[in-house]
C-alpha cells in the first residue's frame, strides 16, 4: 500500500509525482507527495476539507507552482518546463471545475467551441459538428444556444465536461464532480464519468470527498490528509484497509476531541497573529 | 522607527503596484502591436464589441456632461473677463481649457465610471467563478483573451471620445456666447477654431491615449487580483475606480509638465 519512492518517473506512467511540495507563503500545504497514475486508469483523490486535495489538483493542471519536487506528465516534468511547453501539455488535458466555470457571456456551444477555435485551424462548420458531438456525449443535445445561466447545476457540470472533452484530451481532471448536486443528479455525473472512461480509455483523475461516488468510479484511490498521502491502492484493497486513518475517513468517525481542541486553539492563535481585526471576535468567543 | 518602516513599506507597495500595472499594460500592448505579426491574431470581434461599450454607448452621458462643463467654463471665465470688457475672449478661454485639459480629463473620468469599473467587475467575477483558471487550463492566455481587446478598444475610443467631448464643450460655451456675449453661432465657433493650435488638440489626444492605457491596466489588474468571494468583486471594483482616478490625474500632471517644459507652453 505504500507508494514506492523513486527519483525517476516510471516510464509507462501517465503522471508521476516525486516528492511534490506546495506552499502558500509560509504555510506548506503538501508535504512531499509521491504516486503514479497509469494510462487509462481512474484515480480518485480523497480527503477531507483542508486536506490539500484541491491544491494537489490545481498543481497537477499547472495552476499552482510547486515549491519543490517533480510532476511528470506524459514524460515531461511540468515543474521545470517553459510556459509554451506547458501549453502543449494543456492541450492534452481537460479539466472540469467544481462550479463548471463556463464563460457566462457565451452560449454553451461557444464555450465548447472555444478551445477548438483557439488551438485548431478547423473550419467553423467542422467545429459546429464537433460541438454537437461533444454535447451529445454528455447528454446535452440541442442545448448549444442556451446561456450557462439558463442551465441547472447538473447541466452546467455536463456542459463543462463537454468543453473539457473538446480537444480529445488524454487526461481528464474533475474537481468535486458531485459537489452541490442532489444525489440523483450526482449519480448521473458518476455514470457519465464511467461511460467516458469506457468509451475513450482516458486517464481520469477525480478529486472528491463523496465516498459513494469514489467507490463507484475509482480503479485506485489515494487518501490525502494534512498534505500527506495516507494510503494509496486499488479500490477493493482500500475498502478493506485496516489502517486507522483510512478507516476513520471511510467510517466517517469524527476527529478525537483532544486533537480537535488543540487544532482549534492553534487555529485561534494563528488567526490572532495574522489579523488584528479579528482579535476582538476571538476574545469574545473564548 | 515605526513611522519610517511604514513609509518605506507604503512606498515599496506603491512601486510594486505600478510595476504590476506596467507589466500588465506592457503585455497587452505586446499582444496588440506585436502579437498579430507573430501568429497571435487579434480578436477583432471582441475588440469591436468592447469599443461599442466603451465608446459609442458612452456618447449620450458624455455629451451631456461636457456640454454642461463648457457652459460652466464660459460662465466662470465671463465672471472675470467682463470686468475688463473682454467678454469676446470667452470663446478662447473655453476652447483652450476644453481641448488642453478638461476634454481629456472629463472623458477619462466618465470612462472610468462606466468601463474601468465594469472591467474590474467582469474579470473579478470570472476570477471568483474559476473562469480565469479555466482559460489557463485550456492554454488560453487570459491577458490575450480578455485584456487585449479592452486595451485596443480603449486606446482607439478614448481619443475619439475626447474629440467629441471637446466639440460638445465648445458648443456649451457657445450657448453662453450667443445668449450673453453678442456672438452668433458661426462667429463663436470660428473664434474657437482661430484660438486653437493643432498642438493644443494633439497634447490632449496624447494624454487621452495614456489615460486609456492607465484605465485598462488598473481595471483589469484589479479584476485579476480579486480574492475569493463575491464581496471581493465589489472591493476590486471600488479600488479600480479610486486608483484609476488617482493615476489618471498623476499621468495628466506628468504629461502636462512634459509638454510645458518641452514645448515652452
Amino acid at each position: 500500500m505504500e507508494s514506492n519512492v523513486q527519483d525517476t518517473p516510471q516510464t509507462d506512467a501517465m503522471i508521476s509525482l516525486r516528492d511534490l511540495r506546495v506552499r502558500y507563503g509560509e504555510r506548506e500545504i503538501l508535504h512531499g507527495i509521491n504516486f503514479d497514475v497509469q494510462p487509462g486508469e481512474t484515480l480518485v483523490i480523497l480527503g477531507g476539507s483542508g486536506s490539500g486535495k484541491s491544491t494537489l489538483l490545481r498543481t497537477l493542471v499547472g495552476l499552482e507552482k510547486p515549491s519543490s519536487g517533480q510532476i511528470w506528465i506524459r514524460g515531461r516534468d511540468i515543474a521545470a518546463i517553459s510556459s509554451a511547453e506547458m501549453d502543449e501539455i494543456r492541450r492534452k488535458i481537460g479539466m472540469s471545475f467544481q462550479g463548471g466555470a463556463l464563460f457566462g457571456s457565451m452560449t454553451v456551444g461557444e464555450n465548447v467551441a472555444l478551445p477548438l477555435q483557439e488551438h485548431t485551424k478547423l473550419e467553423a462548420s467542422t467545429i459546429e459538428i464537433i460541438v454537437r458531438l461533444k454535447l451529445d456525449q454528455v447528454g446535452l443535445s440541442g442545448f448549444e444556444d442556451y446561456m450557462p445561466a439558463q442551465l441547472s447545476g447538473g447541466m452546467k457540470k455536463r456542459a463543462a465536461v463537454a468543453r473539457a472533452l473538446a480537444m480529445d484530451p488524454e487526461i481528464l481532471f474533475f474537481d468535486e464532480p458531485s459537489a452541490g448536486l442532489d444525489p440523483i443528479i450526482a449519480a448521473g455525473i458518476d455514470q457519465l464519468i464511467l461511460e467516458l472512461k469506457r468509451a475513450f480509455h482516458m486517464t481520469v483523475i477525480v478529486v472528491t470527498h463523496e465516498l459513494a461516488s469514489a467507490f463507484l468510479i475509482a480503479d485506485r484511490m489515494v487518501l490525502i490528509d494534512k498534505g500527506n498521502v495516507v494510503a494509496i491502492g486499488p479500490t477493493e484493497e482500500m475498502r478493506s484497509s485496516v489502517q486507522p486513518r483510512v478507516r476513520q475517513f471511510f467510517d466517517r468517525v469524527a476527529e478525537p476531541a483532544v486533537a480537535q481542541e488543540l487544532d482549534y486553539l492553534q487555529m485561534l492563535t494563528e488567526d490572532r497573529h495574522q489579523k488584528n481585526a479579528a482579535g476582538s471576535r476571538i476574545k469574545g468567543a473564548s | 522607527m515605526e513611522l519610517t518602516s511604514q513609509v518605506g513599506g507604503t512606498v515599496l507597495d506603491g512601486l510594486g503596484y505600478i510595476g504590476a500595472l506596467a507589466s500588465l499594460g506592457g503585455r497587452a500592448a505586446y499582444f496588440t502591436f506585436v502579437g498579430p505579426f507573430r501568429g497571435k491574431p487579434l480578436r477583432m470581434q471582441r475588440a469591436v464589441s468592447q469599443a461599442m461599450d466603451v465608446g459609442v454607448r458612452a456618447l449620450p452621458i458624455l455629451s451631456l456632461i461636457t456640454f454642461f462643463i463648457g457652459l460652466i467654463l464660459a460662465l466662470q471665465a465671463a465672471y472675470e473677463l467682463r470686468r475688463f470688457g473682454a467678454l469676446n475672449f470667452v470663446a478662447t478661454a473655453v476652447a483652450l481649457s476644453m481641448t488642453r485639459e478638461l476634454g481629456p480629463l472629463i472623458t477619462a473620468i466618465v470612462v472610468i465610471g462606466r468601463s474601468g469599473s465594469a472591467f474590474a467587475a467582469e474579470i473579478g467575477t470570472m476570477k471568483v467563478t474559476e473562469e480565469i483558471d479555466a482559460l489557463e487550463t485550456m492554454a488560453i492566455d487570459p491577458i490575450h483573451f480578455l485584456v487585449t481587446p479592452k486595451f485596443l478598444a480603449m486606446i482607439l475610443m478614448l481619443p475619439c471620445l475626447t474629440i467629441w467631448a471637446n466639440t460638445m464643450g465648445i458648443c456649451g460655451g457657445a450657448l453662453f456666447g450667443v445668449a450673453q456675449a453678442d456672438f452668433t453661432w458661426t462667429r463663436y465657433i470660428q473664434a474657437s477654431i482661430d484660438s486653437l493650435f493643432l498642438r493644443d488638440v494633439m497634447t490632449g489626444l496624447v494624454k487621452s491615449v495614456m489615460f486609456g492605457m492607465t484605465i485598462t491596466a488598473v481595471g483589469c489588474y484589479e479584476g485579476l487580483s480579486t480574492g475569493a468571494g463575491a464581496e471581493q468583486v465589489g472591493r476590486s471594483t471600488t479600488r479600480a475606480v479610486v486608483m484609476s482616478i488617482f493615476l489618471v490625474i498623476v499621468v495628466d500632471l506628468v504629461f502636462t509638465a512634459l509638454f510645458f517644459f518641452a514645448g515652452g507652453h
